[in-house]
């Protein structure tokens, strides 16, 4: 708890205390841990003296602004037409078999969750998933396989 | 026959030296540099199609003390990748084109609004930055930049949207009038433009506003880069001159078997093969944003349309009702048909509502959301059907 008061504070420090300060302090938290826990979004209302209610509604009107709880690893699969034409539906399924999840859930180490996502920019190269910031192109079930075993044993 | 082939062009990613354009180009008026964009002909090249030379000039004519450029680096059209691309390739000619919209305006402080997907660019931007401001200095020109991210919302590339997410709110679109130009990020008078915009403009004060202007058509000036993908052996980028029509398009980059393109992504408009001879790719046929996708004959446009409508449904952002339900009863009624609950003149009663969406909704979100919906059901009825 210590530890989040310190980073909100520090959070802020680096941002200012405005009100379009908050999203940068939002996407700094999300930096330490993929989500936004509930004390944390008080806390950033406290320093910014908002409610916590309009912290929460413009966390949760992000979709990349989490308030569920998600693994250190997020993986966002593309979900648009030309991913889908290029063979994700495969690459889903390897995903979902090798790491025992479903899109939506996160496995119970808590070291990955799987999420679909629209359009991620990456069409000619489909298809296309994000782990955490890092993009992934040009996937195969071979090819995630060896990307989730990397991340397997870091 | 076949027809000539594309016409090539090299302006977005050639390599310049900003520094010397720069130089050139800020030592003139105001009046000087918006003229020549003015008489360049460009038009936003983020979708929507404004010419730049307005905004800027509206945006000069206010007397605020305070007034902003925007780069909208939030591109989150499904099948566009170019802005990607060109921030990735050149960032200093994207920053040197705020620059000048910065001595056009009479604008200090510039942000770029970078969609959360592209993160990964972050570091190599705030380096370019650094050197970006150090040449500021160099030059004694007053402006400095910040990179904002977005977190994952398409509707924030809505420019009343971008605004609100910069200023710490939810991306909720606002009501159109007041423009940005008289009140835009903070009340203040803004112009936003799209990234390869602001690198044309770049483009156009090194070689000459009639030089871009002798480019393309009397509605489309100039080039534009393409986002091609789909079915295609050839998908990527390609800065190609505008004008051409969909028929030449697929002659380069269709498979041989390409039944439909969706010119400008899920916000465009879907042209049959029939159509392709006719169709003029550009603000006089169908516009586009770069997005450009080919389908050919395996494919099922009922797919292609429910992908799209549930793309829709999810990014709406909920604030008005035309939007928020139309999205959502467009997409129940296409499932409700092709399970056969409903007969085939449901659809019509869809392409109404999609109308009614396009009149009533708030935002460019809405308003667009029929595009691709009755092109697609009108061209291609039986796939919605059987």
């Amino acid at each position: 708890m210590l530890e989040q008061v310190n980073l909100v504070k520090e959070l802020a420090d680096k941002h200012g205390r405005r009100r379009d300060s908050l999203i940068p302090i939002l996407q700094g938290l999300m930096e330490e841990k993929n989500y936004l826990t509930d004390e944390a979004m008080v806390l950033v209302a406290k320093e910014l003296d908002i409610s916590a209610a309009d912290v929460y509604g413009t966390a949760s009107f992000y979709t990349f602004m989490d308030t569920d709880v998600r693994g250190k690893y997020v993986i966002r699969i593309c979900k648009t037409i030309s991913c889908s034409m290029k063979g994700k539906i495969d690459v889903l399924h390897t995903i979902e078999e090798t790491l025992k999840i479903k899109v939506g859930e996160t496995t119970s180490d808590k070291k990955f969750s799987l999420l679909e996502t629209n359009c991620i920019g990456w069409c000619h190269k489909a298809p296309a998933m994000l782990i955490n910031d890092t993009p992934y192109t040009e996937l195969t079930p071979q090819k995630v396989t060896e990307i989730l075993q990397e991340y397997m044993k870091l | 026959m076949k027809s000539s082939a594309l016409k090539r062009v090299d302006l977005i990613f050639e390599s310049v030296n900003v520094r010397e354009i720069l130089d050139k180009t800020l030592k003139r008026k105001p009046e000087e540099i918006i003229q020549d964009v003015l008489d360049s002909g460009l038009r936003g090249r983020g979708g929507a199609g404004f010419p730049t030379g307005m905004k800027w000039k509206y945006t000069a004519a206010e007397k605020n003390a305070v007034k902003y450029i925007v780069c909208n680096a939030d591109e989150g059209e499904p099948g566009t990748f170019k802005d990607r691309q060109i921030l990735d390739e050149v960032p200093r000619k994207v920053f040197g084109g705020m620059a000048i919209a910065s001595k056009a305006i009479g604008a200090k402080i510039g942000y770029v609004y970078l969609r959360g997907e592209y993160k990964f660019l972050v570091p190599k931007l705030q380096e370019e930055m650094e050197i970006f401001h150090a040449m500021m200095k160099e030059m004694k020109h007053d402006f400095r930049l910040e990179l904002r991210l977005g977190s994952g919302a398409y509707i924030c590339g809505e420019e009343s949207a971008l605004f609100e997410s910069i200023e710490g709110k939810r991306g909720e679109p606002r009501n159109k009038p007041p423009y940005p130009t008289t009140s835009g990020l903070f009340g203040m008078p803004t112009s936003i433009n799209n990234v390869e915009t602001l690198v044309y403009t770049v483009m156009i004060c090194k070689y000459g506003a009639d030089y871009f202007h002798k480019l393309g058509t009397t509605d489309s000036r100039g080039s534009k880069v393409f986002s091609v993908s789909g079915d295609t052996p050839k998908a990527g980028i390609y800065e190609l001159e505008l004008g051409m029509t969909v028929e030449r398009f697929v002659e380069e980059f269709g498979d041989g078997d390409t039944k439909a393109v969706q010119v400008g992504g899920a916000s465009g408009f879907c042209v049959p093969r029939k159509k392709f001879r006719d169709t003029i790719i550009g603000f006089e046929g169908v516009p586009t944003g770069g997005s450009m996708k080919l389908f050919n004959s395996s494919r099922s446009m009922y797919n292609v349309l429910h992908n799209y409508l549930d793309f829709f449904t999810e990014e709406s952002c909920g604030q008005c009702t035309p939007c928020r339900v139309g999205c959502q009863q467009l997409l129940l009624g296409v499932e409700a048909v092709k399970r056969g609950e409903r007969n085939s003149r449901y659809l019509d009663e869809l392409v109404k509502l999609a109308g009614t969406m396009k009149i009533s909704s708030k935002c460019g979100l809405g308003q667009s959301v029929g595009n691709a919906f009755k092109s697609i059901v009108e061209n291609f009825k039986e796939e919605i059907i059987y």
